[in-house]
C-alpha cells in the first residue's frame, strides 16, 4: 500500500458533509437500511473526488446508494493514492519485464519487496513519498513519512534497521525553502532518531521546479529471518481482528484523497488537519511488540495502517484472503469520543497495525501488548466465504447500526483503471535543441579554479553536514558507511559480516530532458553508487514523483520513465521489488520535473571489504574508470554557471555500468584500491573535491582538455585510488574486464587540489567554500564557534533539585502517549548539600 | 563479570551497550525497567535513547522505574553505574549526579565524531585512561547541554569530578565544555557522548570507547581482589 491522489478540487469539508448526512438523526449514522430506503438521495461524491461514472459503478456494485461511511471508503480506496488508477497500466511494465531472480520472496503488491540474502536471512526495503503533507506541515509531514515507511517494513516481518531520505526543495534562497527545509530535516531526525534507526544516506537537491511541491521521499530497510516473513491475508474463519498501537483520532482524515490526490491551491494552509501527527515513541513500542509477536508465532496476518487508515487495512486483508470480516467499530479506542463512524474509518492516525490472530492466541497477544504498554483491542472477526465460494463481505457496525456492508475486493482491487492520454510535451523538441555544449566555458586556469570553487559551494554540491548531523547514524551499531559516502552500508550479521549497500538517486533535470533516459540514468547512478563500494547490486525500489496525470504531457513523461526503468532493470538483472507513485506534484499548470527516484540495494558476502570514498594517504595513484564524453547538457555546471537546462542528457550504457561494477567487486575482494568514488553531479571536479576533503588528503592530476574532463557528467565512471605496488595488478584487471582506465594523477602530501598547468587550490580554501553554504542559508548560529562559557550567575539555572524548565521540543507538537502507568514519585534526595 | 544493561521503553542504544560490554570481555545481562531485580550484576549501564519518549523532561520518568529504585540504592552502596546520553540524563534526574542536561544551545540534534580530553581517571569507568588523553567518541543528542550553578561547577572541578571535556569544538554548549562527570565515590559516571559506538573498527570512528568498559572490569577485578563489596548488588 502506498501512494498519492485523484482529481481536482477536493475539499476536506466534504468529509464533514458526509457526516452531516450521517448525523441527520442524533446518534444515528447513515445505515445500510436507510441507504436502501433512500437510494436516490444526493451524495457529495464529487467533493470526495469521485467522478460521475465512478459513483455510478459504486451504486451498481452495492445495488443501492452507498452509506456515508461506504462513500468515504470508496473515495479513499479509489483515490489515485490507493488505487494507482492512472499508473496501473504502466506499472505492469515492471512485472512484465521482471528479470529472473530466485531471491525474491515478495514483490510488487506487498507492503514491501522481500529479497533473500543468505540461507537464513532476507532483506526488505522500499522508498515512498510523503510530499504533500511535508509541504503543508514540514515537521509532521516528514516525520510521519518515516513512520509510514517503517511500518511497511515492519509489516513484512522485518526489524527495520535504517532509513534514508531523498529530499528535493525549491530554490535554496527562496523564503519558503527556509520554512520547509529546516522543518523537514527536523521531522526526519525527530522521528527517526527517536525510533532508533540510523539514517545512512539520501539526497538534498534544490531546484525552483520544486517550489511549492517539495519532494520528501523516505526509504527504509529491514532484515528478517526467512521463516518470519509475514502475510497480510485475513485467513481463518473465526480468527480475531486486533487493532494494535495508538488510539484513533481526527488527525489525517482524508489525507490521501484530499492532500495527496489533488494539486495545491491557495487554500493549502487550511489543510493542516489533513496532516497526521506522529509519535515515534509509540512506533518504537509498536516495533518491539510486533517483533515479539512474530517470534512467538502469534500472528496469522498483519497489515500496517497508513494512508487510508482502517479502511485500507480492513479491506486489503479481507480481499487478499477472499474472506469476509465483521467489525464492531465502537470498539476502536478513540482519542475523541465524538468521532463518527466515517471519521473512524477514514482517520490516518499513525502508529497502528491490524493483526489477524487465532482465538487461542488472543490472550498471549494482549499480554505482549501490555508488556510494551501498547493498546491492543479485538475489533472484529474473520467471516467465511459465501456458500457458493465467492468472497465474503465486509460488515461493519457502529453501536448496532450497520454502516458498511460491501464486498472488500470491490474496494481493494476493483477500483477504476484509466488509460490516460499521453502527449509529448510541446516544448521538448526546442528544449532538446538548446544544448549546453554550446555555452561559454572557462578557458584560463584562473577561470577554471574559480569555477571549481563556485561549483563546490553551490547548493546542490556543497557539504550537507548541516543536515546529516541532525540524524543519528550510529544507533544499532551496524553502520559501516553513511553519508556522505556513495552508499549507506550496513552489517546484517555480526558473525558472518554479511552486509548490504544502499543508494538512492534521481536527477529531475535529466528526466525533464528525456524521461526514458533520465529514469535509466537514475538507475545507473544508484547502481554505480552501490557498485563502487564493492557490493553486488541485486534489487531496486522506486519512487516516481510526477505532476498531474490529467496533463497528457505529464502522463507521457510518466509512461516514458516507467518504460526506461523497466527496461533498465531488465538489462541489469535487478528487479523492481516495490515502490510508490506520487502524482499531482504540481501547482497550477507548473509541474515539477519528472523525478523518478531509484533505490538500489547491493549485497556483501563480507562487509569488511567495503570501499570508502575518501583519499586516506599520499602517494597513491588515481585512476579514472570509464569513458568521458563532452556531455554537459543537464549538468550541474550548466545549471550553476548559466542557469541553463537544455539539450540531451548523457548517454547511458548499462552494460558498461555492469562491467564497472564487476571490476569494483573484484578489486574490493582483492584489496587493490583504498578509495573509490562514483562520478555524477558536478563530474570529476566534484569527486576530487569530496575525496580530498573527506580526510584532508591532497591530490594532483594531469588532464587534457581540462574543462570537459572536470565538468562533463558522462555516466559509467568512477575515480579510484590505488596504493603503491597495486597499480600493475589493478590496470591488468581493468584491461581484462574491458573497463577504460586512465592514470590521471596522485594523492599528495601537500594539502592542495592541483590540476597541473591550470590551477591549485589549498584544501582549507576549498573546505571553507564547500562547507559554508548550508549553515549560511539555514544554520542560524554558526556551527563552529558556540559560546561555551556559562551564563552570568544570575542567569544560571537553579541548582540540581529544581531542574531547568522542561527542555526542548517547543516547536514540536507531539501527541503524548498516556498508555504507560506512572510509578508513584518518591521523595527526592539530592546528593549535594 | 556481569554488566547489566537496562532497557526502558524507548531505550535505543541498549543493544550497542550490551555489545560493547561483550567486546570488553564481560557478560552482558539485560535488565528490564519494570523488574527491580538486578540479577546479581556487577555493574550497570543506563543506555542512550528516548526513555518513555522523553516527552517530559529527558529521564524524568525513567528515574521512577522500578529497576531504578534498585539501581539508586545499589549505586549508593558502590555499584558501578555508567549513564550514557539518556542514561546521564536519568542519573541527573535521579540525583546520583548533580546538574542537568538541557536543550542543545543551537537547538538542533547533533551527531558527530567528537574529540574529548579525559580528566578524572580515578573512577570505576575511566581508570584505564591516562589524564589528558584525547579520545574520539561519537556524540549524538538533542538535549546534551550540561548545566549547573557556578558553585556546583566549581566544586566538580575542585574535586576532580569532571571525567572528560569536549575539545576542538563544543557540540552542544555544555558549560565549561563538560562532557561527563562522576559522583564523589567515583562509581557513578555520566557521559553525553557514546563510548558504545566506538568499540569496533568497522563501525566506529575509533576503539576509544572500549576503555570505559575495560576500566570497569579492572575496577571490579581490583575490588574483588581487595575483598571489597563495591561491585556487589545487595
Amino acid at each position: 500500500m502506498t501512494q498519492q491522489q485523484t482529481g481536482p478540487a477536493i475539499s476536506e469539508t466534504a468529509f464533514a458533509a458526509t457526516d452531516v448526512l450521517a448525523e441527520g438523526f442524533a446518534d444515528s449514522p447513515d445505515t445500510v437500511q436507510r441507504a436502501e430506503q433512500s437510494s436516490d438521495d444526493l451524495q457529495p461524491y464529487a467533493d470526495l473526488g469521485l467522478k460521475d461514472d465512478e459513483y455510478a459503478k459504486i451504486k451498481d456494485i452495492l445495488g443501492r446508494r452507498p452509506t456515508a461511511s461506504e462513500l468515504a471508503m470508496y473515495s479513499i480506496m479509489w483515490s489515485e493514492h490507493c488505487s494507482y488508477k492512472s499508473s496501473k497500466v504502466h506499472l505492469r511494465e515492471f512485472v512484465a519485464k521482471v528479470p529472473k531472480n530466485t531471491r525474491m520472496l515478495a514483490g510488487i503488491g506487498e507492503n514491501a519487496g522481500v529479497v533473500q540474502v543468505s540461507d537464513d536471512l532476507a532483506v526488505t526495503f522500499k522508498v515512498e513519498s510523503h510530499n504533500h503533507p511535508s509541504y503543508v506541515e514540514p515537521y509532521q509531514g516528514a516525520a510521519t513519512g518515516i513512520g509510514g515507511i517503517v511500518r511497511d517494513i515492519l509489516a513484512m516481518g522485518a526489524r527495520p534497521i535504517a532509513v534514508m531520505d531523498p529530499l528535493r526543495f525549491g530554490a535554496h534562497d527562496h523564503p519558503d525553502t527556509a520554512r520547509v527545509l529546516p522543518g523537514v530535516v527536523a521531522g526526519i531526525g525527530g522521528y527517526g532518531n527517536c525510533l532508533g534507526l540510523p539514517n545512512i544516506g539520501g539526497e538534498i537537491v534544490f531546484d525552483p521546479c520544486y517550489q511549492g511541491n517539495p519532494l520528501v521521499n523516505a526509504l527504509s530497510i529491514g532484515v528478517l529471518p526467512v521463516e518470519r516473513l509475514q502475510k497480510k491475508e485475513a485467513t481463518g474463519t473465526g480468527n480475531i481482528v486486533v487493532l494494535l498501537g495508538a488510539r484513533t483520532g481526527r488527525d489525517g482524515i482524508g489525507g490521501v484523497s484530499v492532500l495527496a490526490s489533488a494539486t495545491f491551491d491557495e487554500e493549502a494552509e487550511q489543510r493542516r488537519p489533513s496532516v497526521q501527527v506522529g509519535d515515534p515513541f509509540m512506533e518504537k513500542l509498536l516495533i518491539e511488540s510486533c517483533l515479539e509477536l512474530y517470534d512467538a508465532g502469534l500472528v496469522t496476518g498483519i497489515q500496517d495502517l497508513g494512508g487510508a487508515g482502517l479502511t485500507c487495512a480492513l479491506t486489503e486483508t479481507a480481499a487478499a484472503a477472499g474472506t469476509g470480516m465483521r467489525v464492531w467499530l465502537e470498539r476502536v479506542p478513540l482519542r475523541e469520543a465524538s468521532m463518527s463512524p466515517t471519521e473512524i474509518l477514514a482517520s490516518e492516525s499513525q502508529e497502528r497495525m491490524l493483526l489477524i490472530v487465532t482465538p487461542e492466541n488472543l490472550a498471549a497477544v494482549l499480554k505482549v501488548a501490555e508488556k510494551w504498554g501498547v493498546w491492543a483491542t479485538a475489533i472484529g472477526e474473520v467471516t467465511p466465504r459465501a456458500e457458493d465460494g465467492t468472497p465474503g463481505r465486509l460488515l461493519i457496525t457502529w453501536n448496532d447500526h450497520v454502516v458498511v456492508d460491501v464486498p472488500p475486493g470491490s474496494l481493494a482491487d476493483d477500483g477504476p483503471v484509466y488509460e490516460r492520454p499521453l502527449r509529448e510535451p510541446s516544448d521538448l523538441i526546442l528544449l532538446q535543441a538548446d544544448r549546453a555544449e554550446t555555452l561559454p566555458r572557462p578557458s584560463t586556469g584562473d577561470e577554471l579554479r574559480e569555477t571549481v570553487l563556485r561549483m563546490a559551494a553551490s547548493p546542490n554540491l556543497c557539504d550537507k553536514t548541516w543536515v546529516t548531523e541532525q540524524y543519528d547514524r550510529y544507533v544499532l551499531g551496524n553502520t559501516v558507511l553513511a553519508q556522505p559516502e556513495d552508499s549507506g552500508v550496513l552489517r546484517l550479521d555480526e558473525q558472518t559480516n554479511l552486509g548490504v549497500a544502499l543508494s538512492v538517486d534521481g536527477n529531475g533535470r535529466f528526466a525533464r530532458l528525456d524521461p526514458y533516459e533520465g529514469a535509466k540514468l537514475a538507475l545507473a547512478e544508484a547502481y554505480r553508487n552501490v557498485a563502487v563500494t564493492g557490493a553486488q547490486p541485486i534489487a531496486v525500489t522506486d519512487c516516481l514523483n510526477f505532476g498531474s496525470p490529467e496533463d497528457p504531457a505529464v502522463m507521457w513523461q510518466f509512461a516514458q520513465a516507467v518504460q526506461g526503468l523497466a527496461d533498465g532493470c531488465q538489462q541489469l538483472g535487478t528487479p523492481v521489488t516495490g515502490g510508490n507513485v506520487s502524482f499531482y506534484n504540481q501547482t497550477g499548470a507548473a509541474a515539477i520535473h519528472p523525478t523518478p527516484v531509484v533505490g538500489v540495494m547491493g549485497l556483501f558476502d563480507d562487509v569488511t571489504r567495503r570501499v570508502p570514498m575518501g583519499f586516506k594517504s599520499a602517494g597513491e595513484s588515481l585512476y579514472l574508470l570509464g569513458e568521458t564524453r563532452e556531455e554537459l547538457s543537464g549538468s550541474e555546471w550548466a545549471w550553476v554557471t548559466h542557469g541553463h537546462l537544455g539539450g540531451r542528457p548523457p548517454k547511458v550504457d548499462l552494460a558498461a555500468e555492469q562491467t564497472l561494477g564487476k571490476l569494483m567487486e573484484r578489486v574490493s575482494q582483492t584489496g587493490l584500491v583504498s578509495a573509490a568514488h562514483d562520478l555524477s553531479d558536478g563530474g570529476l571536479a566534484q569527486v576530487l573535491v569530496e575525496s580530498c576533503l573527506r580526510y584532508g588528503t591532497g591530490a594532483s592530476v594531469t588532464i587534457e582538455s581540462a574543462f570537459v574532463q572536470l565538468f562533463s557528467e558522462s555516466a559509467g565512471r568512477a575515480l579510484v585510488s590505488v596504493p603503491q605496488g597495486h597499480e600493475q595488478a589493478f590496470v591488468a584487471l581493468a584491461a581484462e574486464l574491458g573497463v577504460p582506465c586512465a592514470r590521471i594523477g596522485v594523492t599528495t602530501e601537500a594539502a592542495t587540489l592541483e590540476v597541473t598547468g591550470q590551477f591549485s587550490i589549498p584544501l582549507d580554501e576549498l573546505r571553507t567554500a564547500w562547507s559554508e553554504t548550508l549553515p549560511k542559508l539555514f544554520g542560524g548560529p554558526s556551527f563552529a564557534g558556540l559560546p561555551t562559557e556559562e551564563p552570568a550567575a544570575e542567569a544560571a539555572p537553579a541548582p540540581v533539585a529544581a531542574a531547568p524548565a522542561p527542555a526542548g521540543e517547543a516547536e514540536v507538537p507531539q501527541i503524548r502517549s498516556v498508555t504507560l502507568e506512572l510509578i508513584e514519585p518518591k521523595a527526592q534526595e539530592p546528593d549535594l548539600p | 563479570m556481569r554488566i547489566g544493561v537496562v532497557t526502558f521503553p524507548g531505550s535505543l542504544d541498549d543493544g550497542d551497550a550490551a555489545r560493547a560490554a561483550r567486546l570488553a570481555g564481560a557478560e552482558a545481562v539485560r535488565l528490564w525497567h519494570g523488574d527491580p531485580d538486578l540479577h546479581g550484576v556487577d555493574a550497570v549501564v543506563l543506555p542512550g535513547g528516548f526513555s518513555y519518549g522523553d516527552y517530559l523532561r529527558c529521564g524524568a520518568i525513567a528515574r521512577f522505574a522500578p529497576v531504578m529504585e534498585s539501581i539508586i540504592d545499589a549505586a549508593r552502596g558502590g555499584l558501578p553505574v555508567l549513564g550514557i546520553c539518556n542514561g546521564f540524563q536519568v542519573l541527573c534526574e535521579a540525583h546520583l549526579l548533580p546538574g542537568a542536561l538541557t536543550r542543545n544551545q543551537h537547538l538542533h540534534f547533533r551527531n558527530r565524531d567528537q574529540w574529548l580530553k579525559v580528566e578524572a581517571t580515578n573512577t570505576a569507568w575511566t581508570n584505564g585512561f591516562t589524564p589528558g588523553q584525547e579520545i574520539l567518541i561519537p556524540v549524538k543528542n538533542g538535549e546534551g547541554c550540561y548545566v549547573a550553578d557556578p558553585a556546583t561547577l566549581d566544586r566538580l572541578e575542585a574535586e576532580g569530578r569532571v571525567i572528560a571535556r569536549y575539545i576542538n569544538g563544543n557540540p552542544n554548549g555544555s558549560q565549561r565544555d563538560i562532557a561527563g562527570i562522576t559522583n564523589e565515590a567515583g562509581n557513578v559516571v555520566g557521559i553525553m557522548p557514546h563510548p558504545e559506538h566506538a568499540v569496533e573498527a568497522l563501525t566506529g570512528p575509533s576503539l576509544d570507547g572500549l576503555g570505559f568498559f575495560t576500566s570497569v572490569l579492572r575496577a571490579l577485578a581490583g575490588s574483588s581482589a581487595a575483598g571489597s563489596q563495591a561491585g556487589g548488588q545487595q
